[in-house]
């Protein structure tokens, strides 16, 4: 998409939204050529529209804004604030954190986020591994390696963001997800084999049947856009990689979504299109829905995720729940019967929340 | 796991060693398990002969040259005779670009050719005639910058190819691609170039010639009168059209691509090598010295490329990457038009007509029309449809091509400048033009099919 013809200046082009500032930034979604302030309005006329198209919020709600302290977060933080006072959303906000425990990352990132807490006036909460499982992901990548590490965190994470939830009673999660992110996420599904996940992926709105829902305002976001608009609005946020992450399978998905944007900025739009338009049947699609017996969170085996992670750790196993299951479920229902049901002194529950 | 060998086990050899030492006694790399013996390397499936290469599980399945073959050819006949892809009345037509991929669906569609003719021969009665076969070659020289020898040489030793693979005898067509304007060559060598620079896009480029390619390939099979297209399409290109169509926005189209069978055309047209990986044929054509003939291309910039390379990435770090993103691309729906059709020709033996019916994939429940995009023949998904219902307010022809075409299309192809989009239009072969004419009343043949023995007259007149 170009911008329509201009009559050639030799002097500064002219914001071709406007037409009256001078354009200082080249919009990487579409390419035009515009001025700061256009940019902040079609980026955020862009998420207010998002919210109301697909009737993300109603008014009353309470919601809470995942927050990492990272730049997706913490735009989100913001636009949502903004956009609750500007449209009259009647939304209550606050902000909702998961400390993993990693040195040298996480704790720096709250930092951030606890002046995010003073600057937007949002209350915060945060929520801990420690507390949560007894273990903080040094402990666990110290025992399990460098391979499967982000396995670990992913499950636990989505746990404590659904208990952190729960304490504050919101009615829903508002994560950063960007349109790169999702992207990323519909091409390891079609790598990896995943068919039901991919069916599901693309869904702006989660977990409607589950405990808490939770949604993607920036579904359809760039990531650069929302570092641009992080970077000229000058908002306060924490800007380094994971320390654990760059054994991730994502990173080839990554580098070759980054190349594609620069030949075809509207090609990871396209890929959430595709995502959306797959052809599949209804009857692949979602596996049945139980409660885990040791927690009570939401799960499709008898034990949820992160209580077979958990197992796993606390008995010293780090593969279990790792690859595929031969019966993982089984294997653990069987020591514990064995067991007299004892479990070791360190393990803590997964919580004793009611879902 | 490994998709395609489903007899290899580890070995622990390495298979330098086993093809180079072979006078020497081979070391071998830890132990192995299973019964086979520490010294020596053999084929994992006849357990008798010298293993050669391997199988798409990297250095674990070690088959003879042999049983490599065999495995091979096992996985084209079972495509052929599961999705009843050739018949004994059928004349079907190898499209050859003189890759290994073509190379190796023509030599194995000779085979089984070969057998059928020895069969008929041996036969008292002669009731099942042989399937007839011809030989497609696009020439696209008038496009790229090849030297004319080079596309002469090219032509040269694609005619002796395709003479060696006789008896019975084949026929070969070279199909300049301008042919498809049906008017002689010089003013179609301008048209067509003058269609291709008219898309600005390098990837929309690319793939307009792509769908010429399909367009002449139709052309010579129906005036011809053959029944089959048969394409060498490999697992590696499927893999790499299910990413690059992903990424170009096709996700609701894609399923049609990747079938064993595709009858939205004229002619169908039918994948017997989806199974088989292009390591795989390659190591076909060197170990049997089939002939390949392969015109280089400069760098592609394109998104096609770029998909290409995104592909053997992930194939280095895991070899069996391209059939799972295979395998996860066939658990979308396919459409209806991807089987055979049934067959309503009485001269068919009913035998034959039993077992193709039997074979074929069941339609799904709802047998919806589905509408095409003009230039790249795609199912279009309905709930696209508002912009084209706003288009065709105008009367313009070009507008009624552009709001018919499918949104990739409308993006990568058609150019967007009305008097620029006229042009473009103006410059399309003739079929694509009927295509998008008829396209939006969409595809009564299947419905008709159902009912066809309860129709009476022959001269229907058609909606």
């Amino acid at each position: 998409m170009e911008a329509d013809a201009k009559p050639k200046k030799s002097g500064p082009r002219l914001c071709c939204i406007c037409n009256q500032r001078r354009a200082v930034l080249k919009r990487p979604k579409t390419l035009e050529q515009i001025c700061r302030e256009c940019f902040y309005e079609v980026f955020e006329e862009e998420i207010h529209q998002v919210i109301v198209e697909n009737q993300l919020f109603k008014p009353g709600d309470r919601i809470a804004i995942g927050a990492s302290g990272g730049k997706d977060s913490t735009v989100l933080a913001y636009v949502l604030s903004e956009l609750n006072r500007r449209h009259n959303y009647g939304l209550d906000l606050f902000l909702l954190s998961v400390d993993e425990g990693i040195t040298g990352y996480r704790d720096d990132s709250l930092e951030t986020v606890k002046r995010n807490e003073l600057q937007y006036g949002l209350p915060l909460k945060i929520v801990s591994y420690k507390d949560l499982y007894g273990w903080t992901m040094d402990e666990i990548v110290k025992m399990i390696g460098l391979k499967n590490n982000c396995t670990f965190c992913g499950v636990f994470r989505r746990q404590a963001l659904d208990r952190g939830a729960a304490l504050l009673k919101v009615d829903k999660v508002a994560t950063g997800h960007n349109a790169d992110d999702i992207a990323e996420t519909v091409l390891l599904n079609i790598l990896r084999g995943d068919i039901a996940r991919l069916s599901r992926c693309t869904s702006i709105t989660t977990g409607e049947d589950g405990p808490i829902p939770r949604c993607k305002p920036f579904k359809y976001t760039y990531e650069k856009e929302i570092v641009m608009y992080a970077y000229f609005k000058k908002l306060d946020y924490f800007s380094t990689e994971c320390i654990y992450s760059p054994n991730a399978y994502r990173g080839f998905a990554r580098e070759f979504i980054k190349d594609l944007e620069r030949i075809r900025p509207r090609a990871i739009l396209d890929i959430i299109t595709s995502g959306e338009n797959f052809r599949i049947s209804t009857s692949t699609k979602m596996p049945e829905q139980g409660t885990c017996e040791r927690c009570g969170y939401i799960s499709s085996q008898k034990w949820c995720k992160a209580c077979v992670l958990l197992e796993g750790l606390n008995r010293g196993l780090p593969k279990l729940g790792i690859g595929r299951s031969r019966g993982l479920n089984n294997d653990i229902k069987k020591d514990t019967k064995q067991g007299g049901g004892t479990k070791s002194i360190e393990s803590k529950q997964c919580g004793s929340l009611d879902f | 796991m490994a998709c395609n060998s489903a007899t290899c086990n580890s070995s622990g050899c390495y298979k330098e060693y086993e093809v180079e030492e072979e006078q020497r006694q081979p070391t071998t790399r830890g132990g192995i398990n299973g019964s086979a013996t520490t010294h020596q390397n053999l084929c994992v499936k006849c357990k008798s002969n010298e293993p050669v290469c391997c199988g798409i599980g990297g250095d674990d399945a070690r088959f003879c040259k042999d049983c490599f073959k065999t495995n091979l050819y096992g996985k084209f006949k079972q495509a052929v005779s599961y999705n009843a892809m050739i018949t004994p009345s059928d004349k079907v037509l190898v499209a050859f670009s003189g890759g290994p991929s073509s190379r190796v669906v023509l030599q194995f569609v000779h085979e089984i050719q070969c057998r059928a003719q020895t069969n008929f021969d041996a036969s008292k009665d002669r009731s099942l005639p042989v399937f007839g076969v011809g030989v497609a070659f696009i020439d696209e020289s008038s496009i790229h910058s090849f030297a004319s020898q080079d596309a002469e040489k090219a032509i040269e030793d694609i005619r002796s190819i395709v003479s060696n693979l006789a008896p019975p005898e084949k026929e070969l067509y070279v199909v300049p691609i301008e042919n498809i304007f049906s008017s002689d060559n010089i003013d179609g060598k301008e048209r067509m170039k003058k269609l291709l620079d008219a898309v600005s896009d390098v990837t929309g480029k690319e793939d307009l010639l792509i769908h010429l390619r399909m367009l002449s390939l139709q052309r010579v099979a129906s005036q011809n009168r053959y029944t089959r297209v048969v394409l060498g399409s490999c697992t590696s290109r499927i893999a790499c059209h299910v990413i690059s169509a992903t990424v170009k926005g096709q996700g609701y189209s894609l399923s049609a691509d990747i079938q064993y069978v595709d009858s939205r055309w004229q002619v169908p047209v039918v994948l017997p090598l989806r199974d088989c990986p292009a390591q795989e044929l390659n190591t076909l054509c060197s170990l049997d010295g089939l002939k390949i003939v392969e015109l280089l291309n400069g760098p592609c910039s394109s998104i096609n490329g770029l998909v290409s390379s995104f592909v053997k990435v992930l194939q280095e770090e895991n070899p069996s990457r391209e059939c799972t993103i295979v395998r996860t691309a066939g658990k979308l729906t396919p459409f209806h038009f991807n089987r055979i059709p049934d067959i309503h020709d009485s001269s068919v033996p009913l035998a034959t007509r039993r077992r193709q019916k039997r074979h074929s994939i069941k339609p799904n429940g709802s047998l919806s029309s589905e509408s095409f995009c003009p230039i790249c023949n795609s199912p279009l998904n309905k709930s696209n449809f508002s912009s084209s219902l706003r288009s065709l307010q105008s009367n313009e022809n070009s507008d009624i091509f552009a709001a018919a075409a499918c949104s990739s299309c409308q993006f990568q192809i058609i150019p967007k400048e009305p008097s620029l989009m006229e042009q473009f239009v103006s410059l399309l072969p003739q079929p694509l033009i009927t295509r998008a004419k008829h396209g939006d009343r969409g595809d009564f043949s299947l419905l008709r099919e159902q009912i066809q023995e309860f129709l009476l007259s022959d001269g229907e007149d058609e909606i």
